[in-house]
């Protein structure tokens, strides 16, 4: 059997050795990360249909977000991005501690994202800017479509946040108890990914609608 | 290869012996094993298809007279939407690939497992979740949903029944064939056995790999639809609410991004199981083997790009239409391509006339009348005449369920002595094939024909006129109902007490043939190694 294993360059002895085989562990992550990648585009290709249909509308509407808040949430997914990346070359250098110390910075930094969403949202609440709110009844349609796409959009970026602040506080409990380690990394690699692919989206929701004015 | 020896080796080591430490029910529902998840699959999906068949049965009774008097027209409402939505979403798109695929892709390559066996169970989890979630909205507050399978806005935004249950369930059984996907692909590309290189794989492995990609690359678009009917209802942010400069037409457009490429999900791996069947029966090597398994990958390509073809009366812009309406012409090229070189299998073949290859030449039939009819709707003026009767309804029909589902059961007549070791009686088989044909001819040939002349689809009622091929019709339900209770009392009664099936009972030539019937626990004591095509007869011993 062993012998198999060289030629095939990888381990098939039995079922629960299947569970060891990084590089397909790497493919699934991928095809799952392209699924959804496009489960954002079906949103994304709406926010261009319309702001095709509605540019002035969109325009006004897009006056109202808050840049700043904006800006300040890129810069701390980026951060988190290149935290989470040092904990993966931590643990592969086998440096267990530094490694833990940055993926729990990388939690922090996604709570921190958290936190300002909540005070972003809750000035737009307070604003009257919800979906189906009287004052937004009052506006054009094309600035009610901008604010229901914003607050889906965000709101299920959001969610994603959430997801990845779980898988990443999970595998805090997972390097201390050395499940993964040095040899074995490809679990925080991949959540590593998934990492990434929520900050790749965020990137790409920051200009369309606190950028474009 | 010593099939007997093999099987002396396992004697009394079986998948279905070997419980994993699990008692009962336990050990099938908490089972990593693809061989169990595959028969959890099956039953799973066995009894929806109960549910749904038991549902087009009392719509077909309804029809026996005009006038709706079984049903109130909102009854006939939820039936068939709850027909579609269990039928489609339950049965047909899991399908062969959850069941037969999770049973079979692994052994057909030579690989204990596959790539990722928890998450495997998981999806099967996800399917039953959502699955009783869909039938008990049933139940919930708002009453069945009455939107039609669709869930077209803005009706589906506005009714008062349940649909925001119903979409949630439709979302989450996306997800679980997201991950089948995944799973699948991974594995064809990971654990194929030394030897097997892509054009040493068996077709059925060919159409998986190119249905996996399907449900990876559309599923998710649908996913997102239906998350923002959700969303829609429960907030109302007036994304395709045209009261609210939301556009209808751009949920169709995403709603069938997914929903036509599905179609391909669901008839693929059929064509796999035809290409296995073929062969085995023909007692020859498959014809243009490349030209088939490429040929899988062709409609998966095109088959993504004719969504526009649902949508030809909804008035967007006619350059689309006629670039949809071509585009759906070509799709007709591959599937040709498939059907000549099974044709072509057969000729001068040693054909065996057993159960299995009655069902492809069924399937052959059907699906070609399903496929010409399919182009009279593709052509943009007959569709025009021809959109929302039942002339659409019989087509898909005649595609679905005489094109899918006939090939499932010829699956089930193929592979049952495999998985369950144990063999049904070829003669009722015959004889359930027969009603089944007939009666499925009767049920929606007429359908075509009212169509034609004007019956319009999912009415509770209808005019005089139509009441002789309506009656006829109701007629053809109770004889392929009568069909299908003789097939699974057959099939049923094999599996419990039919004679001892040998390892290989056909004269198969893939490698799930090689081992002892039923598989043993980890499919192979050792990994072969694949030194040819997979269709050689030559050495191949029919026990």
């Amino acid at each position: 059997m062993s012998q198999l294993q060289e030629a095939h360059g990888q381990v098939i002895t039995s079922a629960e050795h299947l569970h060891r085989d990084a590089k397909g562990a790497k493919i699934g992550m991928w095809l799952f990360l392209f699924t959804e990648l496009l489960l954002f585009t079906g949103m994304f290709l709406l926010y261009a249909a319309y702001r095709y249909i509605y540019s002035a509308e969109f325009h006004r509407a897009g006056l109202e977000t808050n840049t700043l808040i904006g800006a300040f949430n890129t810069i701390i997914l980026l951060t988190s991005s290149l935290t989470v990346a040092i904990s993966i070359a931590a643990i592969e250098r086998g440096e267990k501690r530094l490694s833990i110390a940055f993926l729990v910075t990388t939690v922090l930094l996604g709570f921190l994202f958290l936190v300002n969403k909540y005070f972003e949202w809750s000035s737009e609440i307070s604003r009257g800017i919800y979906p189906a709110s009287p004052k937004l009844m009052e506006q054009s349609n094309g600035e009610n479509l901008f604010f229901g796409l914003y607050y889906a959009m965000t709101g299920l970026h959001g969610l994603h946040v959430v997801a990845g602040i779980i898988v990443l506080s999970s595998l805090v409990v997972l390097l201390v108890r050395n499940r993964i380690t040095q040899s074995d990394p490809v679990k925080l690699e991949n959540a590593g990914l998934y990492w990434h692919l929520v900050d790749i989206i965020w990137i790409f929701l920051f200009p369309l609608f606190y950028l474009i004015k | 290869m010593g099939d007997k020896s093999v099987a002396l080796m396992y004697a009394g080591d079986n998948y279905l012996r070997d419980t994993g430490g699990r008692r009962g029910v336990a050990s099938w529902i908490f089972s990593t094993d693809h061989k169990r998840i595959g028969v959890l699959y099956l039953v799973s999906m066995l009894t929806f298809f109960a549910v749904g068949v038991s549902l087009g049965f009392l719509m077909k009774l309804e029809m026996l007279e005009p006038g709706g008097k079984l049903f109130a027209p909102q009854s006939y409402n939820a039936l068939f939407t709850l027909h579609g939505v269990i039928m489609i979403f339950l049965f047909i798109i899991p399908g062969i690939p959850a069941s037969f695929g999770n049973f079979f892709l692994p052994i057909q390559i030579g690989a204990r497992d596959v790539a990722f066996p928890r998450l495997n169970l998981f999806s099967w989890w996800l399917y039953i979740i959502g699955g009783s979630l869909a039938v008990a909205s049933l139940f919930f507050q708002g009453g069945p949903v009455d939107t039609g399978w669709t869930f077209y806005v803005p009706y589906s935004i506005r009714t008062g029944t349940d649909v925001t249950f119903a979409v949630l369930a439709a979302f989450i059984l996306g997800f679980s064939s997201i991950l089948t996907g995944i799973n699948f692909l991974t594995t064809i590309h990971r654990m194929r056995a030394p030897g097997m290189g892509w054009f040493k794989m068996p077709l059925f492995v060919w159409s998986l790999y190119a249905t996996a990609w399907i449900q990876v690359l559309a599923t998710p678009i649908v996913g997102i639809t239906l998350l923002l009917i959700l969303v829609e209802r429960l907030f109302s942010v007036g994304i395709f609410d045209p009261g609210r400069g939301g556009d209808p037409l751009l949920y169709q457009h995403l709603f069938w991004i997914y929903s036509h490429p599905a179609v391909y999900i669901m008839i693929l791996p059929a064509m796999g199981v035809v290409s296995e069947i073929i062969t085995t029966f023909a007692r020859r090597t498959i014809f243009g083997y490349r030209a088939i398994a490429l040929s899988s990958l062709a409609i998966a390509f095109i088959g993504y790009l004719v969504w526009g073809h649902h949508m030809f009366s909804t008035g967007m812009s006619d350059t689309a239409k006629w670039i949809f309406s071509l585009l759906t012409f070509l799709v007709a090229v591959p599937s040709g391509v498939k059907v000549f070189n099974w044709v072509a299998t057969m000729y001068k073949g040693s054909i065996d006339l057993a159960p299995p290859f009655l069902f492809v030449m069924a399937f052959i039939f059907l699906f070609s009348i399903g496929g010409l009819t399919g182009l009279i709707l593709g052509s943009l003026a007959t569709d025009v005449h021809l959109t929302d009767t039942y002339f659409v309804v019989a087509h898909f029909h005649y595609q679905m369920f005489g094109g899918v589902a006939f090939i499932f059961f010829g699956a089930l007549h193929y592979w049952l002595p495999k998985m369950f070791g144990r063999m049904y009686n070829l003669k009722v088989a015959k004889w359930s094939l027969l009603f089944l044909f007939i009666g499925f001819n009767m049920l929606y040939f007429p359908m075509f024909i009212m169509g034609y002349e004007g019956m319009p689809r999912r009415y509770f009622t209808y005019l005089p006129q139509f009441a002789t091929l309506q009656r006829i019709s109701t007629f053809g339900s109770w004889v392929l109902v009568t069909g299908l209770i003789v097939m699974f009392a057959n099939l049923v009664r094999g599996v419990i007490r039919g004679a001892k099936a040998p390892a290989n009972p056909w004269g198969g030539t893939t490698l799930e043939w090689t081992i002892p019937s039923p598989p043993p626990k980890e499919n192979f004591e050792e990994i072969p190694r694949v030194k040819h095509e997979p269709y050689r007869h030559e050495e191949v011993v029919v026990q």
